[in-house]
């Protein structure tokens, strides 16, 4: 296991930058998230630490060694990308055999090697199976399985669960954070839901037009966001004059005070302990405000009334 | 079912019917018409039989060669990345577009007395009616069917498995046949079958640079026009069912080793 530290990095393609100059360290033993919306560099970067990118400057380290000039199949890495991957001519057991018939491992180490790996990732009884016969997320864990045959020092994920729908997702995130825990193996989750980034990364770094805005644990990011961009991505957001405050800063009252704002309710939806509160200013700016039960049943909300409010915590950033 | 759609499956069937079915049906009846065994003498005589050696010779060089070449072509269109690709891309289909007999013509120019390449025949290489020009022909003009076979399923499967193999620390050879060419098998058997069957088949390309000379360079498709021109009209007939059945040994070879269901592609998530 090992850590990978990214210097300086930059990719063009055909005079689009991609990534301007990044740099990164990433803790042995860690599950990373690169989070960014598309377009971002995120992929990129995680295709530049595979070797399945060379980048145009910069340099990557596995484990303290440069690894810039070396192929991918010679970095030790697994990669599971978006759309699975799977080998469709091969079953799951080929799949996940893969990497060990390349480097030429005796049979019945392959074995068992594959069935604990089966075994890890719960397709115990699906051995002889072709990928077509299985469901996405039945895929993608055979993929990872596949990944960690080869016990890389470093697993990469590319949208691992960009292609599952949301129940599944859900489940395998905590599978996957379950799984980390177990294997301990270094970790890059590209992703562009803050949500999954924040459920299964120790550390997220916030990519945005190929540079990195901010490197924070979830904590940090969503309490100190460093700028705009990281705050409103990070979670939902409004806009109060020059600040930026959190929907569920956002409180509101009866009776006008000091500093407070005027507004009118759009909408009141239930959404049972949650009440979010849609709000119009009278300049036109909507605002989201999130209120626990107990307080909007006291402001016994209505469509068309006009409250106060206020936050304490909004934040401005300097441009 | 509507009437007019019984109407259209009817209409489809007679087309196919009066273009394939019946001529071949006709072909067969003539040959088998004085009985089988004149069919079989005629197409047992020395000429028939070296023009059906020379045809399978001619084959047996020529679908191995454009089978690899195909491939390496179809790879470079879909994975390359290099100037004249387009060009490259429109050549590969020269073949289909440019009459079989304007391409024979152009080799006898090309190795002809006096042509660019005519100096092989002072150096003791023979090209022009002799093998060597008659597998150079087929060879053009059953170029693009394994390429053209290829190219969508290539385009079709992506890079992720290959990069996926990489990872997993296959270099490009282990790469290309363990997980690039399994993709492609059938694409390339089909390929071959079509290239097969264009390369025992082929006249015109091969009638222009072969001299046509009986129990030398004369192929199967060469000996049928003969013998219809000499007016033994059953040997022609005979020799023609020969060809057909070398063609329908192909397919049903294909048929015979693709799998009865192919294990299904699609997405199911």
């Amino acid at each position: 296991m090992s850590g990978i530290t990214v210097i300086d990095v930059a990719k063009r393609f055909n005079g689009f930058t991609a990534l301007h100059d990044v740099s990164l360290a990433i803790p042995e033993g860690s599950m990373t998230a690169l989070l960014g919306p598309s377009g971002s560099g995120k992929s990129t970067l995680l295709r530049v630490i595979a070797g399945l990118e060379r980048p145009d400057s910069g340099q990557v380290l596995i484990g303290g060694d440069d690894v810039t000039d070396q192929p991918a199949r010679a970095r030790g890495v697994g990669m599971v990308f978006q759309h699975y991957a799977a080998f469709k001519h091969m079953t799951v057991y080929d799949n996940v055999a893969f990497g060990l018939t390349i480097r030429r491992r005796p049979r019945t180490e392959i074995r068992e090697r594959v069935h604990e790996l089966l075994e890890l990732v719960q397709l115990e009884g699906l051995a002889k199976r072709y990928p077509a016969q299985l469901s996405g997320g039945q895929r993608q864990r055979m993929a990872l399985a596949r990944a960690l045959a080869v016990e890389p020092s470093v697993l990469l994920l590319d949208e691992p669960f960009g292609a599952l729908d949301a129940r599944v997702r859900k489940e395998l995130r905590a599978w996957l954070r379950r799984l980390h825990e177990e294997v301990h193996v270094t970790t890059i989750i590209v992703t562009h839901d803050q949500e999954e980034a924040m459920e299964v990364a120790g550390q997220i770094a916030v990519l945005n037009e190929g540079r990195i805005e901010q490197v924070g644990s979830p904590r940090e990011l969503y309490d100190a966001p460093a700028n705009e961009f990281v705050m409103s991505f990070v979670g939902p957001v409004n806009r109060l004059g020059e600040g930026f405050v959190r929907p569920h800063d956002v409180e509101l009252r009866q009776e006008a005070e000091e500093g407070s704002d005027e507004a009118m309710v759009e909408r009141v939806v239930h959404l049972g302990f949650e009440v979010r509160v849609e709000l119009v200013r009278a300049d036109g700016e909507r605002l989201l405000a999130q209120l626990t039960k107990e307080e909007a049943e006291e402001l016994e909300l209505e469509r068309g009334q006009i409250v106060h409010l206020r936050s304490s915590r909004t934040r401005t950033f300097s441009r | 079912m509507t009437a007019s759609r019984l109407g259209l499956r009817f209409a489809a069937l007679g087309y196919l019917a009066m273009l394939l079915l019946v001529p071949v049906a006709f072909v067969f009846y003539r040959a088998f018409e004085h009985g089988f065994g004149y069919a079989w003498h005629a197409v047992t005589t020395p000429e028939a039989l070296h023009a059906l050696e020379l045809t399978l010779l001619i084959a047996a060089i020529v679908v191995p060669v454009n089978t690899v070449v195909g491939i390496v072509l179809a790879l470079a269109l879909v994975r390359g990345n290099f100037r004249g690709r387009g060009v490259l891309n429109a050549v590969v289909d020269l073949p289909l577009a440019l009459s079989p007999v304007i391409v024979g013509l152009a080799f006898v120019l090309l190795y002809g007395r006096g042509g660019w390449l005519g100096g092989f025949a002072d150096h003791g290489l023979k090209i022009l009616f002799a093998l060597p020009g008659m597998v150079l022909a087929t060879a053009f003009v059953s170029l693009p069917f394994v390429v053209r076979e290829v190219v969508p399923v290539l385009r079709e499967i992506g890079t992720e498995q290959e990069q996926a193999a990489e990872t997993l620390g296959a270099g490009e050879l282990q790469t290309f046949r363990r997980i690039t060419f399994p993709a492609i098998r059938w694409a390339v058997a089909y390929g071959v079958v079509l290239t097969t069957a264009r390369a025992i088949g082929e006249f015109g390309a091969v009638s222009a640079v072969s001299g046509n000379i009986e129990g030398k360079t004369q192929t199967l498709p060469l000996y049928v026009k003969a013998q219809f021109d000499g007016f033994d009209t059953a040997g022609a007939y005979a020799s023609s069912v020969v060809l057909a059945m070398l063609a329908i040994a192909v397919v049903v070879t294909l048929r015979a080793l693709h799998p009865k269901e192919e294990t299904p592609m699609e997405e199911a998530t």
